[in-house]
């Protein structure tokens, strides 16, 4: 087994740090929200889950496109961790959102576009797992995941704009509109801080754990490698 | 085993340059049409795909009929979702029926030694699957309308649901030869089809439920450009990918 590389080593003590950090700045040093109150300090955790979530839907994706390019088992596993670790994240994201709507919304949950498409996205990603578990073929099991990852990644967009036909009340705090919709505010510069220092320590617990994955997807094939050659 | 192989190597596109008098490749358009005629031809001797969906459509139609109370109120607002939901469910069923009757005689594998492109497979079955849904949609939809005393043969909904039913199997068609060689199989198709078809049947429900209200067809314009972008889309992706999804 390959021992532990060192820049992983760091990484771990790393994204540990800045989550410690990114806590300590979005629940004391952010400034308590107007109107909302205290709730409204899960919103700098949810925009960081969510961000890497989706990232790694679209590394999945891309990942994917590479697999069937080049063959090379690899990208397969890079696919795997990719959409392992983003559907964690995903589902940390749907629920820390529902403890925001609770009282914003004064209701868990609304079938607004957002939430609707970020249901139907993570039931993807669930999808994308129970396929591949059908699959005893590792060669047929990495095809077929990733041709079901470009179907998911081109159809959730899609099935965004549709649902955006029938109605929306989600916030767009980033953008033009920022205070229209209901729950919205505008952030002040300290808010940003941590809001910015969320992005980037999600982003570093992000890579973190995909390293991590994919270390564990080699090992893994090397157990079934070393169980084939029991049996023979 | 070895004459399958070298067999299998003839059909790849590799060898497309050879002269014709070894190896015959009939044109893409030909070869669609004879893998549509042969689903056809089987399907109306025994009509057992066909009878089996429309027989599950109508049983549908009565649950809703009972779950929803649907009177004459309530049935001005649900009628498109009750159609839609109708038509996918009787889809997947059809589906997995016309895919899994290839995989279990070996029929794929008699498909995939014709010296033809591998997307010839794909438009062929993607067209019978769609030509099954249309005739049962035809059936399902007078019955619909003498049951509920309500028009639903207008020319705009009839385009509608045939834009979203040609979604429908061009996405189905590349799923349902996944999910028929995993090992679950039949139940496996409905989970990975729903959430990926999730736009057509959203933006089908919308368009034609305003056009069911009676809205003008400039206010639906919006559902049904998406119908045709995700069509057209999802229709290049299998055919790009058609060749990983019956790779051996």
């Amino acid at each position: 087994m390959q021992p532990k590389p060192l820049i992983l080593k760091i990484l771990d003590v790393v994204s540990i740090i800045v989550l410690a950090v990114a806590a300590y700045l979005a629940l004391v040093f952010a400034p308590t929200e107007a109107v909302m109150g205290q709730v409204q300090r899960v919103f700098y955790f949810h925009i960081g889950t969510a961000w890497v979530g989706l990232l790694g839907f679209v590394i999945a994706a891309v990942a994917g496109i590479l697999y069937l390019v080049t063959k090379d088992v690899r990208w397969d596993r890079f696919e795997v961790a990719a959409v392992e670790v983003s559907t964690v994240f995903f589902f940390i994201t749907i629920v820390l959102g529902s403890i925001w709507a609770r009282p914003a919304w004064n209701t868990w949950w609304t079938w607004d576009p957002r939430l609707t498409t970020a249901a139907i996205t993570e039931l993807i990603y669930i999808d994308y797992f129970m396929l591949r578990q059908g699959i005893e073929d590792p060669e047929k099991r990495a095809r077929f995941g990733a041709v079901y990852t470009l179907l998911g990644g081109i159809s959730a967009p899609i099935t965004f704009m549709v649902i955006r036909l029938f109605r929306t009340i989600h916030p767009v705090v980033i953008g033009s509109q920022s205070a229209a919709a209901q729950g919205g505010f505008s952030m002040t510069s300290d808010m940003k801080v941590a809001f910015f220092f969320g992005l980037f320590a999600f982003t570093v617990i992000f890579i973190d754990l995909m390293w991590h994955r994919i270390r564990l997807g080699n090992l893994e094939d090397k157990v079934e490698q070393l169980k084939l050659k029991v049996s023979m | 085993m070895m004459d399958k192989k070298t067999a299998t190597i003839d059909s790849r596109p590799e060898t497309m340059n050879r002269p014709s008098s070894i190896v015959h490749r009939p044109s893409f358009v030909k070869a669609t049409l004879a893998i549509v005629q042969k689903d056809l031809s089987a399907e109306f001797r025994s009509f057992e795909l066909i009878s089996a969906m429309l027989v599950f459509s109508l049983l549908v139609i009565i649950i809703f009929n009972f779950a929803l109370e649907l009177d004459v109120k309530v049935r001005q607002s649900v009628t498109s979702g009750v159609l839609w939901a109708t038509f996918a469910f009787a889809g997947t069923l059809g589906l997995n029926r016309s895919m899994s009757v290839e995989k279990d005689r070996g029929c794929m594998d008699g498909l995939l030694l014709a010296p033809v492109d591998r997307s010839v497979i794909y438009f062929g079955k993607a067209i019978s699957n769609l030509i099954f849904m249309l005739i049962v949609e035809a059936i399902v939809l007078p019955v619909y309308s003498l049951l509920y005393n309500v028009n639903l043969f207008r020319l705009d909904l009839l385009g509608v649901i045939l834009l979203g039913s040609i979604g429908y199997a061009a996405v189905g068609t590349l799923l349902s030869t996944m999910s028929a060689q995993t090992r679950t199989r039949e139940v496996l198709l409905p989970i990975l089809l729903f959430p990926v078809a999730m736009p057509v049947l959203l933006a089908s429900v919308k368009a034609s439920g305003g056009l069911l209200a009676g809205v003008e067809l400039s206010e639906v314009l919006m559902p049904i450009n998406l119908l045709i972008v995700y069509d057209v889309i999802f229709i290049a992706i299998a055919f790009m990918v058609f060749d990983f999804v019956v790779e051996e």
